[in-house]
């Protein structure tokens, strides 16, 4: 049986990680390579790699730093950030990701999701999908689950589509997208716990893998995502914090009968 | 630099000299070759591999677990290379007909055919498995090496498709390379049978399949070592430390009929 996973997110500006909350106020979090080989060694199952700053400042891919991750880890690596186009993926995967993550010009063309999956495979090919709970309307009730369902949102938090994140998962994975990184904006950093019913609704509605992202405090919000129907946890500040270890948070995932790959 | 050369430093930074230089001579301690001569085992335990670039793999993440293990490699494309190979990697990312297509353009289906029946050190990967079949159910019409008398197949409903991640997995016994333990995957197609003069390895995703299957000095996995952790570095040391094929010769010579298919128990 396949396991859960626990993948640790580093989010990168300039060579650094950085971590904010609800996608702002970043401060630095360490050197990626040294917190990347930590991970690793405590039982680290994939690492994710997004260069937060590249859609908003117009800047490549921090390739250096995903080439030292590279050389030194032995796990999958999934990047993203600012990915506009095949080439931009291509160059991703050449200095060493395994996977690419596509948000922001996937939304804009959703025709790179097919042409990612097309020439690099489903596998390779995720949509990084930011949602916002919406305002719970008087009449309407969204599939989303949520009061008023959830949002997309794309230029790292800075734009509201209007379009409902169930649609856009569902669109998605049938353009080929092999899995999905969904992260609450409304958790992202707060240590408040997944959006449980934003990550149940995109489970049910997909047959692609579910990353839950956004709002890890504990084993219990982790237990409680996996439980949703999620294929994977983000976590990042706690980790970067120091406010919890990975071998233990999968010590006592595995404690609570989830199939977990021992550290 | 191209991203080549990009790739080709990064693998060999720190392990094998300065980057940039043809791999297999920048070696510290690699013997003198002849011009033209196959890339033979260094001194000191360091040896070479040749990784086939199709240029449709993870080719970055294979030389990096290679480079980990203390190891040049160089990709290649063509059919002398690999003949000349002592050991060889055949990565697969992409499709079952894209793969095929790209060794039938590169005129490596009769080497590679050859060298897998002789048992000779060939570690192939993912979809570097899968093509050792006859055919898969991804590119209907498009025959692959043959070298296994069997169709791949997509893993069934009711499973997450791909299966992306770490799976467990348990060799059979008197396994030469696998081992029991967390591999990682990610594949949407798969074998369910094993052929005999094969050892394998299995796993379970909606079903029993075929982890990884082993022969002489060929090693197939359908998880990726080189992104599996120790587990993965381990089962890569223990390939590059295989040398000679280990194989009767009746089969050495690709003669030996691969007559039935051993079906899998749940």
């Amino acid at each position: 049986m396949i396991a859960r996973r626990l993948i640790p997110c580093l989010d990168v500006s300039a060579g650094r990680v950085v971590k904010g909350v609800r996608f702002v106020g970043l401060r630095d979090a360490g050197d990626p390579l040294e917190l990347a080989r930590r991970y690793e060694a405590e039982g680290a199952d994939e690492l994710v790699v997004l260069d937060v700053s590249a859609t908003v400042e117009g800047r490549g891919h921090a390739l250096e730093t995903l080439r030292a991750l590279r050389g030194a880890l032995g796990i999958p690596i999934c990047a993203g950030g600012g990915v506009r186009c095949l080439a931009d993926a291509e160059a991703l995967l050449y200095a060493g990701a395994d996977k690419v993550a596509v948000n922001t010009a996937a939304w804009r063309d959703p025709g790179l999701i097919r042409a990612l999956a097309a020439r690099f495979g489903s596998q390779a090919t995720v949509l990084a999908l930011d949602a916002r709970r919406r305002p719970a309307p008087s009449a309407t009730q969204d599939e989303s689950g949520g009061p008023g369902g959830y949002e997309v949102v794309v230029a790292a938090g800075r734009e509201a589509t209007g379009a409902d994140a169930v649609d856009w998962a569902r669109r998605a994975a049938a353009l080929g997208a092999g899995e999905l990184l969904v992260t609450s904006i409304d958790r992202d950093g707060t240590h408040s716990g997944y959006e449980l019913p934003l990550i149940a609704a995109l489970a049910q509605a997909v047959s692609v893998p579910i990353v839950a992202s956004g709002g890890a405090r504990s084993a219990a919000h982790l237990a409680a995502a996996l439980e949703a129907g999620a294929s994977a946890v983000l976590c990042a500040s706690i980790l970067h914090d120091g406010l919890a270890r990975l071998s233990d948070l999968k010590q006592q995932l595995s404690a609570a009968g989830l199939p977990i790959r021992p550290c | 630099m191209s991203w080549m050369d990009q790739i080709l430093a990064q693998a060999c930074a720190g392990e094998c000299g300065p980057p940039a230089e043809p791999l297999a001579a920048s070696a510290p301690g690699a013997p003198e070759q002849a011009p033209g001569a196959p890339a033979a085992a260094f001194e000191g335990g360091r040896a070479a591999v040749q990784v086939l670039d199709t240029g449709v793999s993870n080719l970055a993440s294979i030389l990096a677990a290679l480079g980990r293990a203390g190891v040049c490699a160089e990709p290649v494309r063509e059919p002398t290379a690999l003949e000349a190979a002592q050991r060889l990697v055949l990565p697969g990312v992409g499709s079952f007909a894209a793969a095929m297509g790209a060794l039938e353009r590169l005129g490596l289906v009769e080497v590679l055919r050859a060298r897998l029946a002789a048992g000779r050190p060939t570690l192939a990967i993912c979809l570097g498995l899968q093509v050792l079949a006859e055919r898969s159910a991804e590119s209907p019409g498009v025959r692959g090496l043959g070298l296994l008398p069997l169709s791949v197949e997509r893993f069934g409903p009711g499973v997450a498709v791909p299966q992306l991640g770490w799976n467990s997995i348990r060799a059979e016994p008197g396994c030469r390379f696998l081992e029991s333990g967390y591999a990682c995957f990610a594949n949407s197609y798969r074998l369910d049978a094993v052929p005999p003069g094969w050892r394998a390895a299995f796993a379970d995703h909606g079903g029993p399949f075929v982890a990884g299957l082993e022969r002489g000095a060929v090693l197939a996995c359908q998880f990726h070592p080189e992104l599996s952790g120790a587990f993965g570095a381990r089962l890569i040391a223990r390939w590059l430390a295989a040398t000679e094929p280990e194989l009767p010769a009746a089969r050495a010579n690709g003669a030996a009929p691969l007559l039935s298919e051993r079906e899998l128990r749940p």
